[in-house]
């Protein structure tokens, strides 16, 4: 089968972003960005698929500035086919993601779907579940394994109380959990072999969807700040300032 | 104007979170009806019919809602939109997987694990791991929200809202429940508990978890947590992963164990109202956000500590 991936350029998971002193945004000038990690952990388990037979090609997508063109050629190296990077200059939001996405799918008939579950910057959570209703498709979200069983996709789901296991028509959409599988880093050769695959470059506005931003950000603000408190020197010393001083005991 | 909240339950008991949703439903104002959809959860409608501020409660009643997959749920709340201002639910693992859903179907922005509400349009929401706080402003016809049930305070419960049937939408027969896998524990529920006490990777061992976090939790009544570190490392099982992508938690004390205090993990704790926080690096970062910080070996005083309290 064909497998998309959708994977999105974010602040690097170690950055501590700072926000803007105007409080209109965070500041990312001269941040390093990187690969959604949910979305390196989709590409690991579609190439995966691809090393197991279950899959044959693997496409890359991203939507985001000229320079998401990075992220898409680490998902290369990591050892997926093709790559399509559709610019924008402008934010788009989830439902403007899921909606150009759709499109694609439209496009390229894939029979899976495997994309991050959280994207770390904004932390919403709800591409991929967007991108299966526009599809009508079934979605198995915050996945810890995914087994192809005959004609259904068999989807483990880590959910609030342990985890959760359904069987999925094909095709369907996947979103990735931390716990699916560890990602590889790409070895050089394949760095270099990554920069000869094929990358398709379109923009938004060639698919004619909607991408208006339907939330308008007022501010942005820090949250209430924590002052660091005090060491205690003993165990003793802890719990008499847990019952006396807190009243939490 | 009204509001539908989703109710958040397990066909038995209608989970705490819903009565902070309610809360949070209440500052947008507007009545506010309540959809249990289950299979033979009849004694949540029940429990939900009590839920104060609550005009009527829907319920709506059939294996395909048992498990609350995203594809039915999506279709019953999708075809009952009509005359509701705001949809909300809260952003446990439910409510993350079948809002989105709606919000699709509907051609909204979903607006994501909110902590605040400005007014009937605006909300406060979390970003970067909770390094920014953004203030929203949604300009869509319904505004699909997911609550973080922590921010807000649970309503009373000594209401007495009629119970409705509602008939059921679609099965799109796309998705089957095939098993699960449910942590048993007799401790308080992670999320909702007044004492969390978390272990990182310094414990080593999910027997280390047992010997020297679990003593201690008992005596205080606490519900368990770790880090992603621990969660990762087979340590404790995922749902006890407590940070920006695990369960957020504002218990009255939280006691950090052997966890070094990384932002992704802050994400998930730092709105408690004590924190407690024992490592052996004085330099740890997540003495920076302790109210009490306790530098040294945690084998050595996690026992200590069980025998003083
Ligand atoms: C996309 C993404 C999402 C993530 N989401 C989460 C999340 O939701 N939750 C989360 O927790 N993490 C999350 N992480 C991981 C996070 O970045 C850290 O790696 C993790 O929190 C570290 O766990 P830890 O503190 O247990 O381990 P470490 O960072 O290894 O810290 C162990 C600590 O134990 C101390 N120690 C060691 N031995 C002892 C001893 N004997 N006595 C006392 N102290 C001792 C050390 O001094 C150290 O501070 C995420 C990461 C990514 C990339
Ligand atoms: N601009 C984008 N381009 C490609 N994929 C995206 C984009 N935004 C979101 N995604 C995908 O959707 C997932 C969930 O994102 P979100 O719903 O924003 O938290 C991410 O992990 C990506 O796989």
């Amino acid at each position: 089968m064909k497998v998309l991936v959708p994977v999105k350029r974010v602040v690097d998971y170690n950055v501590k972003v700072r926000v803007k002193s105007d409080n209109t945004d965070v500041d990312l000038a001269n941040v390093k960005m990187s690969m959604n990690p949910f979305d390196e952990i989709a590409v690991e388990e579609a190439v995966r698929l691809k090393e197991a037979g279950t899959a044959e090609e693997i496409v890359v997508v991203s939507i985001g500035p000229e320079k998401a063109q990075d992220q898409i050629r680490q998902a290369l190296a990591m050892g997926a086919d093709r790559g399509i990077l559709v610019t924008s200059d402008d934010d788009v939001e989830s439902l403007g993601v899921a909606k150009v996405l759709q499109k694609i799918v439209e496009e390229e008939s894939p029979e899976l779907v495997i994309m991050g579950k959280q994207a770390i910057d904004d932390d919403r959570n709800q591409t991929g579940q967007m991108l299966a209703a526009l599809l009508g498709w079934p979605q198995g979200t915050f996945a810890s394994e995914v087994k192809k069983d005959g004609d259904k996709l068999h989807v483990t789901r880590e959910i609030d109380g342990g985890l959760q296991t359904v069987a999925l028509n094909l095709p369907a959409v996947v979103t990735t959990d931390l716990r699916l599988n560890e990602p590889r880093y790409a070895s050089l050769p394949n760095i270099m072999k990554a920069k000869k695959k094929p990358l398709d470059k379109k923009t938004a506005a060639d698919f004619g969807v909607d991408i208006a931003p339907r939330l308008k950000k007022l501010k942005v603000t820090e949250p209430p700040k924590r002052e660091a408190g005090i060491k205690v020197e003993s165990v003793a010393e802890l719990v008499a300032k847990l019952k006396n001083e807190a009243g939490v005991l | 104007m009204a509001i539908l909240v989703i109710a958040d339950h397990d066909n038995n008991e209608l989970n705490d979170a819903t009565l902070k949703v309610v809360a949070a439903a209440q500052k947008m104002g507007g009545d506010i009806d309540v959809l249990v959809a289950g299979e033979g959860a009849s004694g949540v409608a029940e429990a939900a019919s009590k839920i104060n501020g609550v005009r009527k409660v829907l319920h709506a009643d059939d294996a395909n809602y048992a498990k609350r997959l995203a594809e039915p749920m999506g279709e019953l709340i999708t075809g009952m939109a009509d005359g509701y201002s705001h949809i909300v639910a809260s952003s446990g693992t439910d409510g993350k997987n079948f809002m989105p859903r709606v919000a699709a179907k509907l051609d909204v922005m979903q607006i994501s694990v909110i902590t605040g509400v400005e007014s009937e349009d605006t909300f406060v929401r979390p970003i970067y791991a909770g390094n920014a706080m953004a203030t929203v402003q949604s300009s869509d016809a319904t505004k699909v929200i997911t609550v973080q049930p922590t921010a807000f305070d649970a309503v009373a419960t000594d209401g007495s809202a009629s119970v409705e049937t509602v008939g059921n939408g679609a099965f799109p027969g796309i998705s089957e429940f095939v098993a699960e896998e449910l942590t048993k524990s007799d401790r308080p529920e992670l999320a909702g508990a007044k004492i969390v006490i978390s272990g990182g990777r310094a414990l080593g061992s999910n027997e280390a978890f047992e010997q020297y976090i679990y003593p201690v939790a008992d005596k205080l009544n606490a519900a368990i947590g770790a880090s992603r570190a621990a969660v990762d490392a087979g340590y404790m099982p995922n749902d006890y992963q407590v940070g920006q992508t695990g369960k957020v938690v504002a218990p009255e004390l939280y006691i950090a164990v052997g966890i070094s205090g990384a932002i992704q993990h802050l994400a998930g704790m730092k709105d408690s109202k004590v924190i407690v926080a024992i490592n052996k690096d004085e330099e740890a970062p997540i003495f920076q956000v302790a109210d009490y910080g306790l530098v040294g070996d945690l084998f050595d005083l996690m026992p200590e500590l069980e025998k003083a309290l």
